[in-house]
């Protein structure tokens, strides 16, 4: 597990090739390139340019606004905010179990959430890669080429997206950014009707999430040199899994394999997640690098989201899905699957395993119910996790006895692949840019390996005040004249 | 004796002796825009929104008392513009943050800007830093929502006879204190069943583990605008 191609040993004087901004992407990064005479690539970093400050300023706000106020982190996957937040804010008010409607409800709008998050990320922001090749006409590489070559597709993942926003407003209240998740419950059920409407149209998801999932399988038998080694890296992975070893993107206990598949870890709960992980700073981006503390920096970093999550379980509790997990796992022959482009293959799983599980849902009364909040024994601290569309998600907070918030970590899905998409992006650019003439067609390989990740950039830089800075005044030649470097403790050397 | 009216807005408005404008306009169900102004308490004249022109000159309506045929113009471009300002000016000179503040959909701020149709907030933001109070058991003080209203002010010292809120400093210093030595609600009689716990129409004075339990939807300005029923908070 390489760190090579993150720091040219000598800088100066290589040329510097910017892909600013990422596009297609959630939020906004940067990825930089530096290039030697003979265009050998010496250094590659994707860069997170933006910052937000939600850890601290959710700070000395009252408990109860905390799940409303930091879904606003995203605007994509909001819902993940909400419920990692609103589980940990549930043993805040003692509500260890929450009633059959609650979970079920939660489970719904979270299961609507994976479903448009998914077909938002496949069908509009990756399929014209896919469809059309990743250096084909820019002007056409967008969905408005694919609703114009391939109408069908392009109505499918619309009307998908907008099934699953349908699902969360009739759970939350809002498409988005709802307030449907509270400590302790859920502040509605779902009315009759609501229920009827949705029914009315899940078969049909249910159809096309199946086909979505044929459609990116075929993608691969066609041209398996391309998705099997594309931008590949050896890597641990982690995710939660259900009680029983099965997938569950609510709720479970963390499990972590190596790139051989082996077990590192099962059965953690994650209310300990800070005895497993620990997160490294770096000068050049505003995004922090988890690692495995059993492992250590160079080791430990690992890898989530549906990509982990496919192969970290041992089954799928829905029929087509599970079908198709054996498919996946058959595909590699019992190793793991290392490739960036196979997370497309395992997030169309997860879409068909969501609109299975909403329509079992769907199908269950308890979602009518009218006990809708529990409460328990007071506690100061609770951490709340989640496997949101693009990985697992930990909220850790901290509440005083006056009921306002003393300490906020969130460790969200797309820091958790940090070091996986930097390795990502390195081995595109090792074997498809280096000693080459650059083209916009070659910078877009790069791009493709990181949407691959799904990342959400906006979500995963939140941090206030670690941040350490280094700025260095270059001459002419681009040698360093001075250097002056900000610690995560904010001295200055 | 023949009835006592004055028109409003070209509409004739019958009135009794010592009816203010306002009074007159609520018993008419005819909806002049206001913050400051609680049926209940005597009349305060600070928030401005109210504001008409009687006669040609400028009123705040619930103090102006009504005069026999005179012209009362409320819902006018020049009036409604002067508003949207005031209520700009109210929500740059706090932190109001709608999208995560539990009192959305229930803020007669909120639901007074939407009648008026602001659409921003037009002048920079002051980004005052004010810290919360949440020293009592059951109630949360968030002053970062005041609008300086003073109706919890004149609740407490008029109808729960405590004095518990007070204002201090003067001009844009102006700001919310609570009566107590340490400056602490906790430190002050104030009690969940005080009228001065009922009449905050923004987001200052909370109740407790409460937020977010109506669902969007069935909030009190979700059903019907702030026009029709302007005090529907306080009933």
């Amino acid at each position: 597990m390489s760190n090579s191609l993150e720091t040219a040993s000598h800088p100066e004087n290589l040329r510097r090739v910017a892909i600013d901004p990422v596009s297609r992407v959630e939020g906004h990064g940067k990825v930089t390139i530096l290039l030697d005479a003979q265009n050998k690539v010496q250094q590659v970093r994707l860069h997170i340019v933006e910052f937000r400050g939600f850890e601290k300023f959710i700070q000395g706000r009252p408990y109860w606004e905390v799940p409303v106020m930091v879904q606003r982190l995203c605007g994509i996957c909001p819902v993940s905010h909400n419920l990692a937040s609103s589980k940990a804010m549930d043993l805040i008010v003692g509500a260890k179990h929450l009633t059959p409607t609650a979970e079920k409800i939660r489970r719904l709008m979270h299961y609507g959430q994976i479903l448009q998050s998914h077909a938002l990320h496949f069908f509009h922001l990756c399929s014209p890669d896919l469809l059309f090749g990743f250096d084909s006409d820019i002007a056409k590489r967008n969905i408005v080429g694919v609703a114009a070559k391939y109408p069908d597709t392009a109505r499918r993942g619309v009307l998908l997206r907008k099934f699953g926003q349908e699902v969360i407003r009739h759970t939350a209240g809002k498409r988005i950014h709802g307030t449907g998740s509270i400590p302790g419950g859920v502040n509605k059920a779902l009315t009759l009707a609501e229920r009827d409407e949705l029914l009315a149209d899940i078969y049909q998801m249910v159809e096309w999430s199946r086909d979505a999932v044929h459609l990116i399988k075929e993608m691969h038998s066609q041209n398996p040199a391309l998705y099997n080694s594309f931008g590949a890296f050896r890597a641990n992975l982690m995710s939660i899994v259900g009680n029983n070893g099965e997938l569950d993107l609510y709720h479970g206990a963390l499990r972590g394999r190596d790139a051989n598949g082996a077990v590192l870890f099962d059965g953690v709960d994650y209310q300990n997640y800070s005895g497993l992980i620990e997160e490294e700073v770096k000068p050049w981006t505003y995004m922090k690098f988890p690692y495995l503390k059993a492992l250590g920096q160079d080791l430990g970093w690992y890898r989530v989201g549906p990509l982990s999550r496919i192969q970290n379980c041992d089954s799928i509790a829905t029929p087509l899905a599970e079908m198709e997990r054996r498919e996946f796992v058959a595909y590699s022959a019992g190793s793991l699957m290392h490739a960036p482009l196979a997370y497309h293959w395992a997030r169309m799983i997860e879409m068909l395993f969501a609109a299975e599980m909403i329509k079992d849902l769907l199908h269950d009364d308890a979602i009518l119910g009218h006990e809708l909040v529990a409460t328990g024994e007071r506690a100061l601290e609770g951490v709340g996790c989640i496997e949101a569309p693009r990985g697992t998600l930990i909220h850790h907070y901290r509440v005083d006895e006056n009921d306002l918030v003393t300490m906020c970590n969130l460790i969200v899905s797309t820091t958790h692949n940090n070091q996986a998409m930097n390795e990502a992006v390195r081995q595109v650019a090792r074997y498809y840019l280096s000693g080459h003439e650059i083209t916009e067609g070659l910078l877009n390989h790069i791009e493709v390996a990181i949407r691959a990740f799904d990342p959400c950039l906006s979500c995963a830089t939140h941090a206030l005040g670690k941040m350490p800075l280094q700025v260095e005044l270059l001459d002419s030649e681009g040698s360093t004249l001075s250097t002056l470097t900000r610690s995560s403790e904010g001295d200055l050397s | 004796m023949s009835e006592k009216t004055f028109v409003l807005d070209g509409k004739t408005i019958p009135y009794a002796e010592g009816q203010t404008i306002m009074q007159a306009a609520m018993a008419a169900g005819v909806y002049i825009p206001r913050l400051c102004y609680h049926p209940e308490f005597k009349p305060h004249g600070s928030c401005k929104l109210c504001t008409v022109k009687s006669n040609g000159r400028q009123a705040a309506s619930c103090t102006q008392l009504a005069q026999s045929a005179a012209v009362v113009e409320s819902d006018t471009q020049e009036l409604n513009d002067e508003r949207r300002a005031l209520l700009q000016m109210l929500f740059v000179e706090g932190n109001h943050f709608c999208p995560s503040c539990e009192q959305s959909g229930n803020c007669q701020l909120q639901a007074t800007a939407y009648a008026l149709n602001v659409m921003s907030t037009h002048y920079d933001h002051f980004f005052p830093d004010r810290p919360l109070d949440a020293s009592h058991p059951e109630y949360l003080l968030d002053f970062n929502r005041c609008i300086l209203c003073s109706l919890c002010i004149r609740a407490s010292r008029d109808v729960d006879g405590k004095n518990v809120f007070g204002l201090a400093g003067r001009g844009i210093k102006s700001h919310l204190i609570v009566n107590a030595q340490s400056g602490a609600l906790a430190d002050t009689d104030f009690a969940g069943d005080d009228k001065a716990a009922q009449v905050c129409p923004v987001g200052v004075i909370l109740k407790k583990r409460r937020g977010f339990a109506v669902p969007i939807g069935q909030r009190t300005y979700d059903l019907k605008p702030i026009s029709a029923m302007p005090d529907a908070k306080e009933s």
